[in-house]
């Protein structure tokens, strides 16, 4: 018998199989950075419809808003960072097409994560009170602390409930085919909570390398997710693009701009998507190398 | 050395909403106040902690859009969340709206439900602003910006977080409105209570009248002061300019916020 745990990779097409109509699918990065977008654009070429989306949204809101598969939309912002506004988004919401909108604060967002994580139906946090938060989410419920505060009044607080997810998607530098990974930029946003938060979580990577490559040249406090946290890994190079997945690369700027302008307009999008999202993740990563040589 | 320019009256008057501060987070949103809390770090408040805006504590302020010079911390988007729970930090934040009783919104336009225009998302003003000071930067002042009130209210006013309780107002504290033409504070009164918006300069070249014709509701004046009397935004010193022109903004991206 091996003492080597399993191994957990498997195809694009694999991870889409174990997704089903209706699931809550968290994703990992934040804003235009570091998104599974390999993943996203796997969903897009599917059945998939009426998701609940939980998202530090970017592109991947975007992508999904437009191509109608959300049913309710959990975020604290959707933007594509150099280009501020996310345009499919930003339509979606101004034409009323995403059924159920959850607008949270960002502290509320990772609050909700934490308590998902920790098997909690709720954390407190202050995040939230006296805003339109909590008016425009009108199921969302404050606590009154069971404790005397400063003054001796006991403080109300607001009770944010788990973001517990069926799936979440991450994409990160690299993994071991066992699902331990490395983010190697500066920031590893919050793909452990997601992963954490969540029944099943597919992690997409730039490389897998073997378990002692993960460290051979990084530092172990880069392993942001171990194996116990993961059920399958998915080698796809160039799987943020094109969003930033650096220090392997940077935001596609120049694809990004084209991507937002033809959002704009119906025509430009339709030419847009028979160009790069017509085929599988090979062909949408040969017509990328196309653009670039343009 | 020639006049100061517009865009740096703003940037000194948005270094000093950091000069008290001492040793906290200071958060700028958006180029001018990026620019303010440098200049703050090298003029009136060394111990000021600055960042990228993205994940690193620089240890000296860099000119706008270069690198970033030694490095000093490691600030992720997780940990800016802990250090807003946790407290030492000073937030400027932008507004499309601001509202007479001092809320802001960067949610949306129009109704919540189908908004006319849909914008960033709440991002972090609710927390921001129960949480630590926070101050605004508007670098178009219009009656769109300044309205009677908001029609989202991401950023929490004084009134909106004492109907909310004491957890609302415990670390609530509002601090400064800068804008292109002036500066506020949260000193006023309404009919809603405390924390209404209130004119305390208005910056060289620009007259109450044109501050009030750029808002959208009725200009509360500081106590006891008419519209002659209201004082004008302080000017840089030489020493402000120099670091403003030689030293953190060599190529005038201040212009492209605030043109001359």
């Amino acid at each position: 018998m091996s003492t080597r745990p399993r191994d957990k990779r498997m195809s694009i097409e694999e991870v889409i199989e174990q997704l089903e109509d209706g699931m809550t699918i968290g994703i990992g990065g934040w804003g235009s950075r570091r998104k599974p977008m390999a993943l996203v654009r796997a969903i897009l070429r599917s059945d998939l419809k009426d998701l609940t989306i939980v998202s530090w949204g970017g592109p991947d809101v975007g992508l999904l808003a437009r191509a109608g598969r959300i049913r309710r939309l959990v975020y604290a912002f959707v933007s594509l960072d150099s280009i501020p506004l996310e345009p499919h988004f930003q339509r979606a919401r101004q034409e009323g097409t995403i059924s159920e909108v959850v607008e949270l604060d960002e502290g509320m967002f990772q609050t909700g994560l934490r308590a998902a994580a920790q098997r909690l139906p709720f954390l407190p946090t202050r995040a939230g009170l006296g805003s339109d938060v909590l008016v425009n989410n009108d199921w969302l419920r404050t606590v009154e602390s069971p404790y005397p505060g400063p003054d001796g009044t006991p403080e109300t607080l607001v009770a944010m409930p788990a973001l517990e997810l069926d799936v979440a998607l991450l994409h990160l530098n690299r993994a071991d085919a066992h699902g331990n990974a490395t983010y190697l930029g500066p920031d590893p946003y919050f793909d452990d909570l997601f992963a954490m938060a969540a029944a099943k979580t597919f992690l997409s990577v730039e490389q897998v390398v073997d378990t002692a490559g993960l460290t051979i040249d990084t530092p172990v406090q880069r392993l942001l997710i171990d194996r116990m946290m993961v059920d399958g890994v998915i080698e796809t190079p160039g799987g943020a693009h094109f969003t930033s997945c650096v220090p392997d690369y940077d935001r596609d700027e120049r694809f990004q701009k084209a991507y937002a302008a033809a959002a704009k307009d119906e025509a430009a999008w339709r030419a847009f998507e028979a160009r790069f999202l017509a085929g599988d993740e090979s062909a949408y990563q040969a017509a990328v190398k196309e653009f670039d040589d343009e | 050395m020639s006049e100061a320019t517009r865009s740096e009256v703003v940037a000194v008057a948005i270094a000093d909403c950091w000069a008290e501060d001492g040793e906290i987070f200071a958060s700028p949103m958006g180029l001018l106040p990026t620019l303010g809390a440098r200049l703050c770090k090298l003029t009136t408040n060394a111990d000021l902690v600055i960042s990228d805006g993205e994940s690193l504590f620089l240890a000296s302020p860099p000119p706008l859009g270069s690198g970033t010079g030694p490095i000093e911390g490691w600030i992720p988007f997780r940990k800016v969340f802990d250090v807003v729970a946790w407290g030492p930090r000073h937030v400027m934040m932008g507004a499309t709206q601001l509202d007479r009783h001092g809320n802001q919104n960067i949610s949306a336009i129009g109704p919540f439900e189908q908004p006319r225009r849909q914008l960033l998302g709440s991002r972090g003003a609710p927390g921001n602003t129960v949480s630590n000071r926070t101050s605004y930067w508007v670098p178009k002042h219009s009656p769109r910006v300044f309205v009677e009130q908001v029609d989202i209210v991401s950023g929490v006013g004084r009134s909106r977080a004492e109907e909310a309780g004491p957890a609302a107002t415990r670390f609530h504290d509002l601090h400064r409105v800068v804008t292109d033409l002036a500066v506020f504070d949260f000193g006023g009164r309404d009919e809603d209570g405390a924390g209404a918006l209130r004119l305390l300069s208005v910056h060289p070249g620009v007259s109450v009248a044109d501050v009030r014709a750029a808002t959208g509701f009725a200009l509360t004046l500081p106590e006891g002061l008419g519209p002659d009397d209201v004082p004008t935004t302080r000017e840089p010193t030489a020493t402000e300019l120099m670091l403003i022109r030689e030293v953190l903004d060599p190529r005038r991206l201040r212009e492209k916020e605030v043109p001359s």
